[in-house]
């Protein structure tokens, strides 16, 4: 029997591809409508590409919801990394290990809008004690980091036990000092797994609504926080073209990172 | 107790090595405790105080917000809550054997691919999902809304009122349900797939087997690890939807995401809010313990 799947199977396997694609299909074709409402197709418009070039909200959205994911996933890569290197590295007895993985394991199982619900009562606790708290970016990068930090301990947590100790100990046996043998052993071997917990992070952060819904303020409007306001006031041919703008750049970036990580194979 | 140890391949003591190592983890440990452990206990208290009249938090152990859960309030037994919490599982186990049913195609299309093809495949199954969920979602009511093509087919074959719209509907909520947990469920599967003993089916099929018994004595325990988690990445998320429902099922189809949404934001009623919160949060804890047992007790037929 050779390796071959039932055309069925194959048909069945395309079509919950296309079940991913036609509906963002459906709204780029939308964001070329000339129509200003509805979605009868009134001929081809690139207008509300250009509109939303000089959309000041929408500039400073998408601006805000970079700044939201890139510090987001520098804080927590490090902590996330410090995690890991002392959760992995130390001679912990058992009960510890055990608490410390629980902890761990909390904002990953908790659901989003639990989660979400804990860090506004965390932030409301903040302000009855300090005052002065408002819900806006600084909040919403502590809550991403929240969720973000356990994700990357797992994934070095991960690559730590997949790289081993022996090339460390060799580095020790042959008199390198504890931040020499970090510096040149034990980070570059580390470093692959480094890399996919803050790609994971990011990507995090970026796929994430409910969080910011709960935790951002009026001065802090990410890009989804925006689409999902503007669905309540009523859709703009500028969301879609901003929505198509999203996925082009995702594609993008994807594809792009497929090329950069690309390692030779052997099959 | 301080005693002196080689530690792979350092001269060191055990406070030592508990002080770098404390050191090491003090700030997330302290940062998690904190803002997020912290507040859930709080939640835990919240969940059997009750709500004064201005929406503050009067401190009475009582069970009431888990038995208005449970439908009783102060004119009877209602079943409002309860069918939010059933359908809510209903949901979340009908997207997750969707999203499954669809993945083991899927994720054997790609595994057939040739080796340099199949990172490009998987990658097109993640593209839509480092958009936004919103994003997402908002794409599915565009595809739905009443002047695209499907809603006209419908109208047409009179399955909806003309000029009405696919959505919000219980349709359009699995669509959106079940495409949004797609990847969770593919990826798992793929890496089972990808190493799957090909002997075994063969061995089956030489000795008559038809396909449903190839699947469920050949593929199915070859690829239980991966189905398990899965099942755990499509499930639990599920449990938790708030923005799918809210947008694609309209007002009707309540989950539990939105009852603790609204808990939290309109009626500022705290602490029916945390027991709706840690109810969810139970479930999805228990769902996870059944699920891993399900995976470890793993046997070859």
């Amino acid at each position: 029997m050779t390796r071959r799947l039932h055309p069925g199977f194959s048909a069945a396997a395309i079509a919950t591809l296309v079940l991913l694609y036609l509906p963002l299909a459906a709204v780029a074709a939308l964001s070329l409508n000339a129509a200003r409402f509805g979605v009868a197709w009134k001929g081809f418009s690139p207008r509300w590409y250009t509109q939303l070039a000089s959309n000041g909200i929408v500039l400073s959205a998408a601006a805000n919801t970079l700044i939201l994911a890139v510090v987001s996933t520098a804080v927590s890569t490090v902590l996330g990394t410090l995690l890991a290197l002392g959760l992995e590295r130390f001679p912990w007895p058992r009960w510890l290990r055990k608490a410390v993985d629980a902890v761990v394991y909390v904002p990953v199982v908790t659901p989003d809008i639990v989660f979400a619900v804990g860090m506004l009562l965390a932030f409301e606790a903040v302000r009855a004690v300090l005052g002065g708290l408002r819900l806006g970016m600084a909040t919403m990068i502590v809550a991403h980091v929240t969720f973000q930090v356990s994700f990357v301990a797992l994934t070095v947590s991960s690559r730590l036990a997949t790289i081993g100790r022996t090339v460390e100990e060799a580095a020790r046996d042959l008199y390198a000092g504890a931040w020499y043998s970090m510096r040149r052993v034990t980070f570059p071997l580390l470093a692959p797994g480094v890399v996919a917990g803050a790609m994971l992070a990011f990507t995090l952060s970026l796929d994430d609504f409910v969080i910011s819904f709960f935790t951002s303020g009026p001065s802090s409007v990410t890009l989804p926080l925006y689409i999902y306001g503007s669905l309540r006031r009523g859709i703009t041919p500028e969301i879609h073209a901003l929505s198509t703008i999203v996925f082009l750049v995702t594609v993008l970036l994807v594809l792009a990172l497929q090329l950069a990580t690309r390692a030779p194979r052997e099959d | 107790m301080n005693r002196l140890l080689v530690w792979y391949g350092e001269l060191s003591t055990s406070r030592k090595l508990t002080a770098r190592g404390l050191a090491l983890m003090a700030l997330p440990l302290i940062w998690i405790s904190l803002l997020l452990i912290a507040p859930l206990a709080a939640m835990l208290a919240w969940s059997v105080a009750t709500r004064g009249p201005a929406g503050d938090i009067v401190w009475a152990l009582t069970f009431d917000n888990f038995r208005r859960l449970a439908g009783f309030d102060s004119f009877g037994w209602t079943k409002a809550y309860l069918s939010i919490l059933g359908n809510t599982v209903l949901m979340s186990a009908v997207t997750t054997v969707i999203a499954v049913a669809l993945s083991y195609p899927l994720a054997f299309f790609i595994a057939l691919r040739p080796p340099k093809r199949r990172y490009l495949w998987l990658a097109l199954v993640m593209i839509p999902f480092c958009t936004n969920l919103v994003i997402r979602t908002y794409a599915w009511m565009m595809l739905l809304s009443n002047q695209m093509p499907l809603a006209r087919l419908a109208q047409a074959l009179g399955l909806i009122e003309p000029s009405a719209a696919l959505y919000p509907s219980t349709l359009a909520l699995y669509l959106g349900m079940v495409s949004n947990s797609l990847p969770f469920a593919i990826l798992p599967l793929y890496t089972n797939v990808e190493k799957l003993d090909w002997a075994l089916l063969e061995a089956g099929r030489d000795l008559y087997a038809g396909p449903v018994r190839v699947f469920l004595h050949a593929i199915l325990p070859q690829t239980l690890p991966g189905l398990v988690t899965a099942v755990i990445l499509t499930f639990i998320p599920a449990m938790g939807a708030f923005v799918i429902p809210d947008l694609l099922g309209g007002g009707r189809q309540w989950m539990l995401g939105n009852l603790i949404q609204h808990q939290f934001g309109v009626s500022r009623d705290f602490p029916f809010g945390a027991a709706v919160s840690l109810v969810l949060t139970a479930i999805t804890l228990v769902g996870l313990l059944v699920l891993r047992r399900a995976g470890d007790e793993r046997v070859l037929p």
